[in-house]
């Protein structure tokens, strides 16, 4: 029955779905009948496999599309008409890197996605380790406000940061300053309650066994929880950046002038009319790039931080998306 | 905390920690409150604030001594009333939730439980393939999907193609179906994510007990897999949902007709509108007092849920 997987600390779901040709000679009777019923349903699964196929199509190919055409060297979106970087950079007026407005969009996603990520995850980790620890009412009622934080429809938050800058915090004036702020509010909640979630599978035990040697609460909370809490805190790190990338509501509401509008914004009022074609698409194309090498980034060095742990490809690529 | 440390540990130790903690929460709690709290706040007092006649610019008034419930009024007239223009919205934007959640649900459900259950060593594969969508901004998925709806794209051209009737459709001139397929193809990944780590949770030794003891595969599915994946249905809804009712650019992006304006661009337009800020601010706060009740359980339900997990 032992089959060795390409990743060894696979599940053990994993491994019944695997049996070896050699698997009966060597197994107890019951796991013969258990894998022989997993794999009767799984040879009954191609109504849904099939499903599943026309789903990923549907989900992914609209968006191969819209990559392939940002590469067109006509203007067309549906007709190919040969390959070329016109809308990257050779076109002297509408190409991303000499388009003002784009290339703007451009540096203003990154800066915005930088400076949200440097604020969001240490003040959020900071405040997961301090609600977790520091048990009274207003701790719960904190963790409440933060979780409520969460599912608040977007543009709701959005027009309220929106009145609150304009009418009472003079001292965030409308534009980025304004759009970090607003952002690392909506994104607290992610190193939050992933710090938060990692504190509660640690437990205290780490943390009093280095008190017991004779640390500090800080030095044992420095030298004993941090590094556990690694992990945890690079995929909120990735997450953040990624959920700045794709944000829209708040920056629409609190962006100033055309300077500070970050990519989703330029999209979201030129593809009416505007800079309408490949430009775009190419724009949309550079951030994708972007948010996939973040990804890519995220797996691999969390990967490489949990892997003393018993953890599997599924486990780190759930926490890298959030769940 | 063991016993060893609880002796060498004195009271004023205690309270010394308490204070470590609290000085650790205080960044992110005046971050929250401040960007937070506050910021709901001044949008009642802008709801039951004043108006700048000079200017037409809203004027919040900070002591509910004070407050007006002209701007409730006026929007419970324009939502009510004989002459209403924000019914309709209002009554679409609960028609197309219900109809693109419901949607995305059936459609997602089916995914989730193949990839969660039967899916093998191609898991990773599948995972991988599923959560890259999540990766692709809102605005770019919205931008594909825009380029082949044109009409001379290539939905119309498979259409013509294959010669189905109803080819040369105009689907982004205002076709509520489009907004409402536009809405699942936004939200679905976030719902399948989450109803993946909700159905991989389930203990596979149950649905083999209930075989064992005689159930079919149906009947194992109706009375095992289905009740216990109950709570995971209910956070995804949620997270389908909430999103949803407070959106206002997917159909701006994919319709941009008056007859399918949801209550998200009813508000928006409202702030665009000199002297009508106030408005805006009160419709808000009633979609928000609306959505209190979801918010709260779903709030409340993971509030618990950590706790309990100590």
């Amino acid at each position: 029955m032992a089959v060795t997987l390409p990743d060894a600390t696979g599940a053990a779901g994993e491994e019944l779905f695997a049996p070896s040709p050699a698997a009966g000679a060597r197994t107890p009777p019951a796991a013969v009948r258990r894998s022989s019923i997993i794999a009767r349903l799984r040879r009954r699964a191609v109504f849904l496999e099939t499903f599943t196929w026309l789903y990923l199509i549907w989900s992914i190919i609209p968006i191969g599309i819209a990559v392939l055409f940002s590469f067109n060297s006509g203007k067309a979106q549906a007709t190919w008409q040969g390959f070329s970087w016109r809308w990257y950079v050779t076109d002297p007026t509408q190409s991303v890197l000499h388009n003002a407005e784009l290339h703007q969009a451009f540096v203003q996603t990154l800066v915005l996605a930088g400076l949200t990520t440097l604020i969001t995850v240490p003040i959020g980790v900071a405040f997961a380790i301090g609600i977790d620890r520091w048990r009274t009412r207003t701790a719960s009622a904190l963790n409440f406000v933060m979780i409520f934080s969460f599912v608040v429809p977007e543009l709701l938050l959005a027009i309220a940061l929106f009145f609150v800058v304009t009418d009472l915090l003079h001292f965030l004036p409308l534009g980025t300053t304004a759009e970090v702020a607003g952002l690392v509010v909506w994104n607290l909640s992610w190193p939050a309650i992933v710090v938060r979630s990692r504190l509660v599978t640690i437990g205290r035990v780490y943390e009093e066994a280095a008190a017991d040697l004779g640390a500090s609460r800080l030095k044992a909370l420095w030298r004993v929880l941090m590094p556990m809490l690694m992990p945890a805190i690079f995929a909120s790190a990735v997450l953040v950046f990624a959920g700045v990338i794709d944000d829209f509501v708040i920056v629409e509401q609190l962006s100033s002038t055309a300077a500070t509008q970050p990519v989703s914004v330029a999209i979201y009022s030129n593809v009416h009319g505007g800079l309408a074609g490949p430009a775009l698409n190419a724009l949309a194309t550079l951030m994708l790039v972007i948010s996939l090498v973040v990804a890519a980034i995220g797996y691999v060095g969390y990967r490489l931080m949990t892997r003393g742990e018993r953890k599997n490809t599924a486990e780190a690529l759930t926490t890298i998306a959030g769940m | 905390m063991s016993i060893a440390s609880r002796v060498a540990r004195p009271a004023s130790e205690h309270r010394r920690a308490r204070y470590v903690w609290a000085a650790l929460a205080a960044p992110g709690a005046v971050w929250l409150i401040l960007l937070f709290v506050i910021p709901f706040y001044v949008m009642l007092a802008v709801a039951a604030g004043q108006i700048n006649l000079l200017f037409q610019t809203s004027v919040p008034v900070w002591n509910p001594v004070h407050w007006s419930g002209a701007n409730f009024a006026a929007i419970w007239h324009d939502l009510v009333g004989p002459s209403s223009y924000i019914g309709p919205p209002a009554i679409r934007t609960v028609v197309y939730t219900a109809m693109a959640s419901a949607l995305s649900l059936v459609i997602a459900y089916p995914v989730a439980y193949f990839v969660a259950r039967y899916a093998g060593r191609r898991k990773t594969l599948f995972l991988v393939l599923l959560i890259a969508p999540f990766w692709v901004s809102y605005m770019m998925r919205m931008l594909a999907w825009i380029d082949l709806l044109q009409q001379g794209g290539y939905v119309n051209k498979a259409f013509a193609f294959f010669h189905v009737p109803g080819g040369g459709v105009n689907f982004l001139g205002g076709q509520a179906v489009t907004v409402v397929l536009g809405l699942v193809y936004g939200y679905i990944p976030y719902l399948i994510v989450v109803l993946y780590a909700g159905l991989d949770r389930i203990d596979p030794s149950l649905l083999e007990a209930a075989r064992d003891l005689g159930c079919s595969r149906t009947k194992t599915f109706l009375r095992v897999t289905l009740p216990l994946s109950r709570s995971t249905i209910i956070a995804g809804s949620f997270i389908t949902v909430l999103p949803m009712l407070g959106d206002y650019y997917t159909n701006q992006l994919l319709s941009a007709a008056p007859g399918t304006t949801m209550i998200g661009n009813v508000i928006e337009g409202q702030l665009g509108q000199p002297g009508e800020q106030g408005q805006g601010a009160a419709l808000a706060l009633l979609l928000l007092v609306v959505l209190l009740v979801p918010m709260l359980y779903y709030s409340i339900s993971t509030a618990r849920a950590s706790r309990q997990n100590i």
